[in-house]
């Protein structure tokens, strides 16, 4: 048992199939079988009824006459009526009982002679006796001896309420094994005939029933190691129970999806968080000495001994601490300076700063702006996020391409979406994107990412990127209309 | 006298249709002329019966009808009361009913107006040779007005001091002798008395069923169950049918073939002496019956 039920449902299935059509096949041929005989025996014992009620009645006459011949004439009257010599309906004999239960006379006098004791003849009659019919019974009286192969039919012959005698017909047994036999053949045939036009069709609809299960059990193995995509599950479509199942295995896959990526992205901005807050860190240590030492230099230079070797020392010196203070205000985003608010100048402003870059690459710049009412942001963050963003994507863009700006105002947010027709960011790179000293190419320090996730993260926005083939597009949403905390 | 006139006015009528289609117009107007036939030859043939009431018709020039019943006795009855004018019945009642019946004709049978009562068995049965080996044994009779299928069997029992009854285990009757021989044949009976103009003609019928039956012993010749008249019956129509019966024989036509058909020779008058035989026989049993009955 334990080997049938490793066994797949492709097969199984089927299997059941086989087994249900043959035994509902083996039910059905054995009910008809069955019913056949029964049918036969009834038919027979109800024709033999009414036959020898009309027999018992005509046998009164002759029988208080005491006429034997009369008598054996009209029993022998079924045996003369061709159509009931047929060999299955026909009687074997019949025979009357007198009153005193012997032989009066039979259609087989030579086995049953007058006056003899049928017991005698065949002990059966024992049983027959004791059977002998109520006169009143209306229902025929049936006896089939012990290992007998005749059914006798017994029906009283009375008069005025007195038993004159009783008439036996016997039947053979023989056309019961007969048609037994011939029901049987037929029934077996048809049987086959079933079973070979149902077991195709079993098989081929156990196979469709156990399709859908095997696709789902085989896609749910493959959920290891990596999660598929949606599109790559094929189930069949369908309401019943197992496209339900379906539905909700698809369902619970697209959960596992979102919640991994969900988690992807809690951890990018917890390490991009890290990050910040070690840059700020480290900014502020380093912009403190670097402030006294800048000044140190500043006072020398005005005040302390020109010898132009300690001079261009200096110089070197002050060059360098610049260039830190530089990188250093880089990495610090600061907002806390006082702003006005995001406008219209400010975005004629910025096309003007880009456009010489603009015209270098031959780039087709377009810009759509609806900016009217919006003013709760501050502009020198905002505008250095769109530039940033420009900039970058007009480096990215090659020469003759093209570069979209689209700001507009969607719900609660401002959304400045910059797309270009650059070469499009790996998949990989992506995760890493807004992590510092991230640069895409050769010349870029990889700071402007770093400083618009800096100024998102400040604002309580949100930046993404989304990167085809010939197409990158970067996406800002800043909330508006609530109480920003730079104002 | 309207009233009779209406009745002839109605019968007239009823005759037009006849008179019609049938050249016999008179004969319709004469009452028909009625026969009683009992099983004394192979009555059960409608066809041959209607033949030979088409032959009597013919050369009566009346119409006829013949009666048939179950029994002798019925056909004696009816002879009796004069409900029929003629009956072709064995000798055995004719003897007991002499004064009321008078005597038209005997049978020829192989040319003598005679014939035999057979005694039959199983031809299985090899052992029995007379009527005596049959005792406790159950026997065919064929009518109890018979002389060749009951009073011959019986005589022969009385003079053994003996009767059918205590004989036999069981003695029946099969109110003909072509079912005395079936009866017989089919082992019903061990024993059967048969008449042996019907036996002998039987076997030339249906052999495969006296084939099933065998000839113990044949009885003296008895004279052969007559044609009779009833008391009432008119002397013309006596001779009118004797003339039919008797020239039977010399009609090349119809009436050989007819009597080939009963395989019988003729018709003669055989009289009365004829039948002696059977008269002492019945004059016994009956005696020895009233005697055991008196006992």
């Amino acid at each position: 048992m334990l080997y049938l039920k490793n066994v797949s449902l492709k097969y199984k299935i089927p299997l059941r199939v086989t087994v249900l059509v043959s035994v509902t096949a083996f039910v059905l041929a054995s009910t008809l079988v069955y019913r056949g005989i029964e049918d036969l025996r009834s038919n027979l014992i109800a024709n033999a009824d009414r036959m020898g009620r009309v027999i018992a009645d005509t046998l009164v006459q002759p029988m208080l006459h005491d006429d034997v011949w009369r008598s054996l004439e009209i029993i022998n009257t079924p045996f003369r009526i061709q159509e009931y010599q047929a060999p299955d309906r026909g009687a074997e004999y019949i025979l009357i009982l007198n009153a005193a239960n012997k032989v009066y006379v039979a259609t087989q006098p030579e086995r049953f002679p007058m006056l003899s004791d049928p017991v005698d003849i065949e002990p059966r009659y024992t049983e027959i006796l004791k059977a002998l019919p109520d006169l009143r019974k209306p229902v025929p009286t049936v006896v089939e001896p012990y290992q007998s192969d005749n059914l006798l039919l017994l029906i009283p012959i009375q008069s005025d309420g007195m038993r004159l005698g009783t008439l036996v017909m016997s039947y053979p047994k023989s056309p019961f094994t007969s048609r037994f036999y011939s029901l049987t053949q037929g029934a077996i045939l048809t049987t086959l005939l079933v079973i070979i036009v149902l077991l195709p069709l079993g098989m081929y609809w156990g196979r469709k029933m156990a399709a859908p299960l095997l696709q789902l059990s085989d896609a749910m193995r493959n959920i290891t190691p990596n999660l598929p995509e949606p599109g790559e599950i094929i189930l069949e479509e369908s309401n019943d129970e197992i496209g339900q199942l379906g539905k909700a295995f698809k369902g619970m896959l697209a959960g596992l999806k979102e919640k991994e990526q969900l988690q992807q992205q809690v951890i990018s901005s917890n390490r991009l968080a890290a990050i910040g807050r070690l840059t700020a860190g480290i900014a502020h240590e380093i912009n403190n000495p670097l402030g006294g030492m800048l000044n140190a230099i500043s006072t020398y230079k005005r005040h302390g001994t020109q010898d132009a070797l300690t001079l261009k020392t200096l110089s070197i010196l002050e060059r360098g601490l610049i260039q830190i203070k530089e990188t250093v205000a880089a990495l610090l985003v600061e907002a806390k300076s006082k702003s006005r608010p995001f406008d219209r100048n400010d975005v004629e402003d910025i096309r003007t700063l880009i456009q010489p870059d603009v015209k270098a690459k031959h780039i087709n710049f377009t810009g759509e702006i609806d900016i009217a009412g919006i003013r709760s942001l501050p502009s020198t963050l905002v505008r250095q996020v769109i530039i940033n963003l420009l900039l970058n994507a007009v480096q990215a863009t090659q020469e003759h391409g093209q570069v979209r700006l689209d700001i507009h105002s969607d719900n609660d947010n401002l959304v400045i979406d910059v797309a270009n027709s650059g070469s499009h960011i790996p998949q990989g790179k992506i995760a890493y994107l807004f992590e510092p000293f991230t640069s895409l190419n050769e010349t870029g320090r990889g700071l402007g990412l770093w400083v618009i996730y800096q100024i998102v993260q400040q604002l309580d926005g949100q930046v993404s990127v989304q990167s085809v083939p010939d197409e990158t597009r970067f996406v800002v949403q800043l909330p508006l209309q609530r109480d920003n905390h730079h104002e | 006298m309207a009233r009779s006139a209406l009745i002839r006015i109605l019968f007239l009528l009823l005759a037009m249709p006849f008179a019609s289609c049938s050249h016999a117009t008179e004969q319709s107007a004469r009452p028909p002329i009625r026969i009683g036939l009992t099983p004394v030859f192979l009555d059960d043939q409608a066809t041959f019966i209607n033949e030979w009431r088409d032959y009597l018709q013919r050369h009566l020039d009346q119409p006829v009808t013949f009666v048939q019943r179950g029994t002798y006795r019925e056909i004696v009855d009816l002879l009796g009361k004069g409900k029929l004018d003629f009956a072709w019945l064995c000798g055995y009642p004719y003897v007991r009913n002499k004064k009321i019946f008078r005597l038209v004709a005997v049978p020829l049978y192989q040319g003598k107006p005679l014939y035999q009562s057979y005694l039959i068995v199983p031809s299985s049965d090899r052992q029995t040779q007379s009527l005596g080996d049959l005792r406790g044994k159950n026997f065919a009779f064929s009518d109890p007005d018979s002389n060749s299928g009951h009073l011959y069997p019986e005589y022969l029992l009385a003079k053994q001091g003996s009767n059918p009854s205590s004989f036999f285990a069981k003695a029946f009757f099969t109110w003909s002798h072509r079912k005395v021989v079936e009866a017989v044949a089919i082992g019903l009976a061990q024993g059967g008395a048969v008449d042996g103009y019907v036996w002998d003609t039987l076997a030339l019928a249906h052999p495969e069923l006296t084939s099933k039956t065998r000839i113990v012993s044949k009885s003296p010749p008895f004279g052969h169950p007559p044609f009779v008249a009833g008391i009432a019956t008119p002397r013309q129509d006596i001779a009118a049918l004797q003339q039919v019966l008797f020239r039977m024989t010399h009609d090349g036509e119809g009436g050989r073939s007819l009597l080939d058909r009963l395989n019988l020779d003729g018709f003669v008058y055989g009289g009365d002496r004829l039948f002696e035989g059977i008269e002492e026989m019945a004059k016994f049993v009956a005696e020895t019956g009233n005697n055991t009955s008196r006992k």
